[in-house]
């Protein structure tokens, strides 16, 4: 009896925290989605409420981010669950809550900052964000794969990359621009900032698929 | 039971606590250094299941070492066993890695020599292959369901908690097969000796089971591998834990149930007898170390990762360990016998004589061996089972028999079947026929052994040994294991004489 209530209560346990990873693993990749249709919004309309309310919505998703790691990371302390592995699930999860808070800055910054992109650099600003976004994505895959499916990590993991490198290309591609045009010099870094900003997340995922690949290598048996 | 049987057996549970403070380490260390099971919970389980392994399967390894020697002295045992763990302590003190199995294979050797008894080479031969045999077998067993279980994880893709969760489990459990499996195989090495020389009767526990006198040995035995287990293991589970290899939660279960299977193989008789049915060949029961089984399948584990975390000083650590523990318990058992014996006073062995007389040659005749050699020798008593086989070798006998066999018929055993003593019978142990046969034998006297046998065959079929194929092994020990308690039951001369 006892013996069945400990295994129960510890299986239970696992099952509500894979939840809670899943979960948060859905807010990194949400926190993408309304990063990109913000962007897409600030492009065509400006500043205002349509924007206002996407980034509230990045700040609700970035809150329960923080919320779902803090209570893994204290589930995986108090429990001593996994551990062999649960300073590398730490530092993923810091690495993508990271993350969710850069897609909140950039948005935060350009509500306040307000910059004006020119349109002829919209396509530049549009490429980049879906660039970083798939990105991410792809890191966010491989987190996913790292707790499920080890073999898969590495072709996730090769597509941030792949996408880094792109976003890189895309960034420098744009700043070029900008700074090759007529535009006021506090202008043209106005923009460079955000490019930079941007791209960032690019950066960012690469690091935390980066370390994946070593915490894969580990977690094999 | 007197007060002397008590101390002398102190050396014995002296020698549990050494093997649940050490070899415990191997069974859940890797669990309680990788910090996936708690001590308590370890310590417990541990526990339990040592005491069930050493009471439910001990007896299998226990007849290996019986046949190695039959230390047949109460102090002799207690020196035998102090001997051990001396041995046990200074190797553990000199860092290397320690084998109880060897430490009391060299008591009882250094034993037989002061006693004057025969080794039985083949046993020793045996015993010192199944020693290799044991650290190899768990590495290839490692490999094997190392591969099975990355080939199943990788195929049922778990998540990383819920291998966690399972893992956990699975550890509890092969940590509770190894316990068990420890008790089975490794209790012979710390009460065997005791084995002959048990101060316990047979008890009948609410009439539901009973206990021999040797489970009873088994379980203070048991008992004491526990108490070794809750108070001194910790520091050593950690240090195996984190100490030998990193590993990974999954290989450090791997290597446990490795390490369980091989000590399973070499102490299981209900194994023997499964294999024997099925017409395969089986394992010897001899007592191995627990430490070589668990650093074979390390070793085995790093050799598949290509060899370079393997800790070869180690291993050359395990090689003089084969070499240096039995031969310093073997030195310290015969001198310590020595003063026990002619400073302390203490009988340390029984002498036992054997003699070439009619009947036996007669015996030995029966069994194919040609009795004219023997002819010289007739009628002679010899003191010591060296004297006896000086003098065969100096006959020129040249077989059939081993002189394991030829020992067992020269050896006078006497016995005297004294109604008075029939109300001392086991009866749950013994059968009612079986009872009915030593009840008509009621007056009769024997010299050896094996009359007391061939009498009770004569009776009755269920005192009958069957054919000497490995499907009866289990059965005809057993039989040899109640004929020796109605010997010692009625051990003694016939009043007439």
């Amino acid at each position: 009896m006892y013996l069945q209530k400990k295994i129960s209560h510890l299986f239970s346990g696992t099952r509500s925290l894979e939840k809670q990873i899943d979960e948060f693993l859905d807010k990194v990749s949400e926190a993408g989605m309304v990063f990109g249709r913000a962007m897409r919004v600030y492009l065509l309309q400006g500043p205002g409420a349509d924007y206002e309310s996407f980034l509230d919505q990045a700040a609700t998703i970035e809150r329960r981010g923080d919320e779902l790691r803090r209570t893994i990371e204290a589930e995986l302390y108090a429990r001593t669950l996994i551990p062999d592995l649960r300073a590398d699930v730490m530092s993923l999860l810091e690495g993508m809550d990271h993350l969710v808070n850069v897609y909140e800055g950039d948005l935060f910054r350009i509500s306040i900052q307000t910059p004006d992109i020119p349109g002829e650099f919209h396509p530049g600003y549009l490429e980049l964000v879906e660039t970083v976004v798939s990105c991410v994505d792809s890191v966010v895959l491989a987190s996913r794969a790292f707790f499920r499916d080890i073999d898969s990590v590495r072709d996730h993991c090769s597509k941030t990359i792949f996408l880094e490198t792109e976003a890189d290309k895309i960034g420098t591609k744009l700043q070029r621009a900008i700074f090759a045009s007529a535009l006021p010099l506090e202008r043209k870094m106005h923009l460079r900032y955000f490019v930079e900003r941007i791209d960032e997340l690019a950066n960012s995922a690469e690091d935390v698929a980066d370390a994946l690949l070593i915490y894969t290598i580990k977690r094999r048996i | 039971m007197e007060l002397t049987v008590l101390f002398f057996l102190t050396s014995g549970l002296l020698l549990g606590w050494s093997l649940g403070a050490n070899d415990a380490a191997n069974v859940f260390g890797t669990a309680v250094g990788t910090r996936m099971v708690r001590f308590g919970t370890a310590a417990l389980v541990c526990s339990v299941f040592v005491v069930l392994g050493a009471v439910v399967s001990g007896s299998g390894a226990t007849e290996t070492l019986g046949a190695l020697g039959s230390v047949n002295a109460l102090a002799g045992a207690f020196m035998a066993a102090l001997s051990a763990a001396a041995a046990v302590y200074l190797m553990t003190s000199w860092g290397l890695t320690v084998s109880t199995s060897q430490a009391i294979v060299g008591a009882i050797i250094g034993w037989n020599l002061f006693s004057g008894s025969v080794t039985d080479n083949q046993t020793l031969v045996k015993i010192v292959a199944t020693w290799v045999a044991c650290p190899v077998l768990a590495g290839l067993v490692a490999v094997v369901l190392l591969k099975l279980v990355a080939f199943l994880l990788g195929a049922i893709k778990l998540h990383l908690l819920r291998q966690d969760a399972y893992t956990r489990i699975a550890l509890i459990f092969a940590g509770a097969f190894g316990a068990y499996s420890l008790g089975a195989n490794n209790i012979a090495n710390v009460m065997g000796v005791f084995v002959d020389v048990s101060p316990f009767t047979t008890v009948s526990i609410a009439g539901l089971f009973t206990l021999s006198s040797a489970q009873q040995l088994f379980l203070l035995g048991g008992i004491a591998i526990a108490v070794g287990v809750f108070t001194y293991s910790k520091r050593v589970m950690v240090t195996v834990g984190a100490g030998i290899l990193p590993m990974t939660p999954v290989a450090a279960w791997v290597v446990v149930i490795a390490h369980s299977i091989v000590l399973f193989l070499f102490a299981s008789e209900r194994l023997e007898h499964l294999l024997a049915n099925a017409g395969l060949p089986t394992f010897p029961l001899v007592p191995v170390s627990s430490s070589q089984a668990v650093v074979g399948a390390i070793v085995g584990l790093g050799l598949m990762r290509g060899g370079g975390d393997v800790d070869w000083t180690l291993v050359r650590n395990i090689a003089y360990g084969w070499v240096a523990t039995p031969l310093i318990s073997g030195v310290v058992c015969f001198v310590a016998l020595f003063f026990l014996q002619n400073v302390f006073g203490q009988q340390v062995y029984r002498p036992v004589s054997y003699v070439l007389s009619k009947p036996v040659i007669a015996h030995l005749g029966e069994q194919g061996v040609d009795a004219a050699a023997f002819k010289p020798l007739a009628g002679r008593e010899f003191k010591s089972a060296r004297a006896f086989m000086k003098a065969v070798g100096e006959s020129g006998y040249s077989g059939p028999l081993t002189g394991h066999a030829l020992r067992d018929a020269a050896r006078i055993s006497r016995v005297y079947i004294d109604a008075e003593k029939f109300e001392l019978l086991d009866r749950e142990w013994l059968s009612r026929a079986q009872i009915d046969a030593i009840e008509a034998l009621a007056g009769n006297a024997y010299a050896h052994a094996w009359q007391l046998d061939r009498a009770l065959a004569e009776r009755s079929p269920q005192w009958a040994k069957k054919d000497g194929s490995a499907a009866n092994k289990r059965y005809n020990r057993r039989l040899e294991r109640q004929l020796g308690y109605v010997l010692g039951v009625f051990a003694g001369e016939s009043p007439e004489l």
